[in-house]
């Protein structure tokens, strides 16, 4: 284990209720605060923790996304990564010309892990770790809550609906991380101090060979149907009277 | 004509129910043929069940040994060399399907929508974003494959009264050895599935521990329920992984949804809201949940769910 790159994306903060501009043209996103993929923070955990307990292991942390998304590399670098690589653009990105850009770096670094969050909690799309492993033609291990290196394989165990699955795959590989696998660490003032040092390198698509294209055009945005406020009731026996009235119990 | 394809998910002896629901959002595709592709070491008896569903033109079965068990990296070439008479190709939006399907739609360079929730034409649909706090309308290419997951929630299972042909296929897609099937574990239940029952009692942190969860499945196995659990409730300890409801959990749909200590998370509530009637239960009255509840109690649950168990079965 020489090497590993973890996928950061910049996202609304896990904290912001987003609401649907008026017009329907997207989500109002004017000075709502931004941060890490909450999923991407577990992601860069757990390649922290496989470099602290190995040698010599380089965490990479990797983005693409507006010129302020160094911000949040510089997270990712204060947490722990040794250097970060920012693909700066402007344009709306696709899970596809994610994974094609991931792969661009993968090619360049060669990389024995590929950690990225299950999904985005922007578009919710649950794609990109997966494409990127079927373009590197390299095994994927989505959904991980438990991630053990010997050797060249990595034994994952992965949240699926009917429980625990564990899978063995050939590194390198491509690991999509879930909730549970570990608690990313807090940041300390030290670390964003240090990590003002730490190179992060700014590229672009272009340089890379990528070319941002649309595959899936958003015609319309709009807020979900609410569902309307129903009734409080004073007690058990009113509750069982109200269910057996809709006919549910 | 539009041809979708609609890779069934099973576990070698039952079609799991949200491949039905695939064929009714399929349906939604005006002129759609419909087709289901099944993978896996013996397709047999899941096959027979996949042509009685109402809809369906052909079940194609893959059987070989290499796909005994859903593996995304053995299953997604073979599949996209199926795709190749096809338009379309749907998977549920299941662990299974959001696994699979991704990889799937990179082989082919195609798009794909995530969680598909409404069909507005064969090449316009709708999704979730921002765990459901919006909905986009998104259109794809005509002149590309496109690859979807469909948010099971969204759609009824298609009816029986089929009649299907059925019939082998083989790929000559080369298949990896890089990725092994090791194991699963699953607590195994007598409940119905937390996904397709239509029943649904669900407990958050103020349950305060895997003991007081007993409270829940006593109750819930009196009225026939599945048993979910809040983010907080699982990240506790209190109960099991895939008893999670959510955003990142399980996105369900049951006629009743009887929530007990949950205080009703933005995230928890985007796996609810297309519940029938949701009934909260909660000693915080200011708690979210009762923003979405069509019945609301606010009390002590360790008093209100026995009470309730004795009431319903007086």
């Amino acid at each position: 284990m020489q090497k590993i790159m973890v996928g950061i994306k910049r996202v609304v903060d896990y904290n912001v209720r987003v609401r649907v501009k008026p017009d329907g043209s997207g989500v109002m996103l004017d000075g709502v605060k931004m941060s890490v993929n909450p999923f991407d923070e577990i992601a860069l955990e757990e390649a922290l923790r496989i470099k602290e307990r190995g040698t010599n292991v380089e965490v990479i942390a990797v983005s693409i996304g507006v010129a302020d998304t160094q911000q949040q590399l510089r997270t990712a670098l204060a947490m722990g990564a040794d250097r970060a690589i920012l693909v700066q653009t402007d344009a709306p990105i696709e899970p596809l010309t994610a994974a094609q850009t991931f792969l661009a770096l993968a090619k360049k670094e060669n990389p024995d892990l590929f950690f990225l969050g299950k999904q985005a909690i922007d578009d919710d799309a649950n794609q990109t770790g997966q494409m990127l492993a079927a373009i590197w033609e390299r095994p994927q291990a989505t959904y991980a809550s438990k991630v053990e290196i010997t050797g060249a394989k990595a034994a994952v165990t992965r949240e699926v609906d009917a429980g625990l699955e564990t899978i063995e795959v050939d590194l390198p590989a491509v690991i999509t991380v879930d909730l549970r696998l570990n608690e990313p660490r807090y940041v300390k003032l030290p670390d964003i101090m240090k990590a003002k040092k730490k190179p992060l390198d700014v590229t672009t698509l272009e340089a890379l060979g990528i070319s941002a294209g649309r595959l899936l055009t958003t015609v319309k945005t709009e807020p979900p149907a609410q569902r309307q406020k129903g009734v409080m009731v004073k007690d058990v026996a009113e509750l069982v009277d109200v269910l057996k009235k809709k006919g549910l119990i | 004509m539009q041809k979708v394809l609609i890779i069934g998910e099973h576990d070698g002896k039952i079609l799991n129910p949200a491949t039905a629901k695939c064929v009714t959002c399929a349906r939604g595709i005006a002129d759609a043929e419909i087709s289901i592709a099944l993978l896996g070491a013996d397709t047999s008896s899941v096959a027979a069940q996949a042509a009685a569903i109402a809809g369906v033109k052909a079940v194609l079965r893959v059987d070989r040994p290499e796909n005994e068990h859903p593996l995304a990296a053995v299953f997604a070439p073979q599949i996209a060399a199926l795709a190749a008479d096809y338009t379309h190709v749907f998977g549920p939006s299941t662990s299974f399907g959001k696994d699979l399907m991704p990889r799937v739609a990179a082989l082919l360079g195609a798009p794909q929508v995530s969680d598909l929730m409404a069909v507005e034409s064969a090449h316009r649909f709708k999704r979730p974003i921002y765990a459901g706090n919006a909905i986009v309308t998104v259109e794809a290419d005509p002149s590309r494959k496109l690859i979807a997951t469909v948010r099971v929630a969204s759609f009824e299972a298609a009816p029986a009264g089929g009649s299907a042909a059925i019939e082998s296929k083989s790929t000559n897609a080369a298949l990896p050895s890089h990725t092994r099937y090791v194991g699963a574990k699953s607590g195994s239940t007598d409940r119905p599935d937390l996904q397709t029952a239509s029943r649904v009692v669900s407990g958050g942190r103020a349950l305060g521990s895997a003991e007081n969860f007993k409270l829940l499945y006593a109750f819930a196995d009196k009225i026939g329920a599945a048993v979910g659990a809040s983010r907080a409730a699982v990240d506790a300890g209190y109960a099991p992984n895939e008893m999670q409801v959510g955003q990142t959990g399980k996105i369900i749909s049951p006629e009743i949804y009887i929530a007990i200590g949950i205080s009703g998370a933005i995230q928890h509530l985007t796996g609810i809201k297309d519940a029938r009637t949701i009934v909260a239960i909660n000693k915080d009255g200011e708690a979210p949940i009762f923003e979405v509840a069509d019945v609301g109690l606010v009390g002590d649950l360790f008093q209100i769910v026995p009470e309730l168990e004795r009431l319903i079965s007086a």
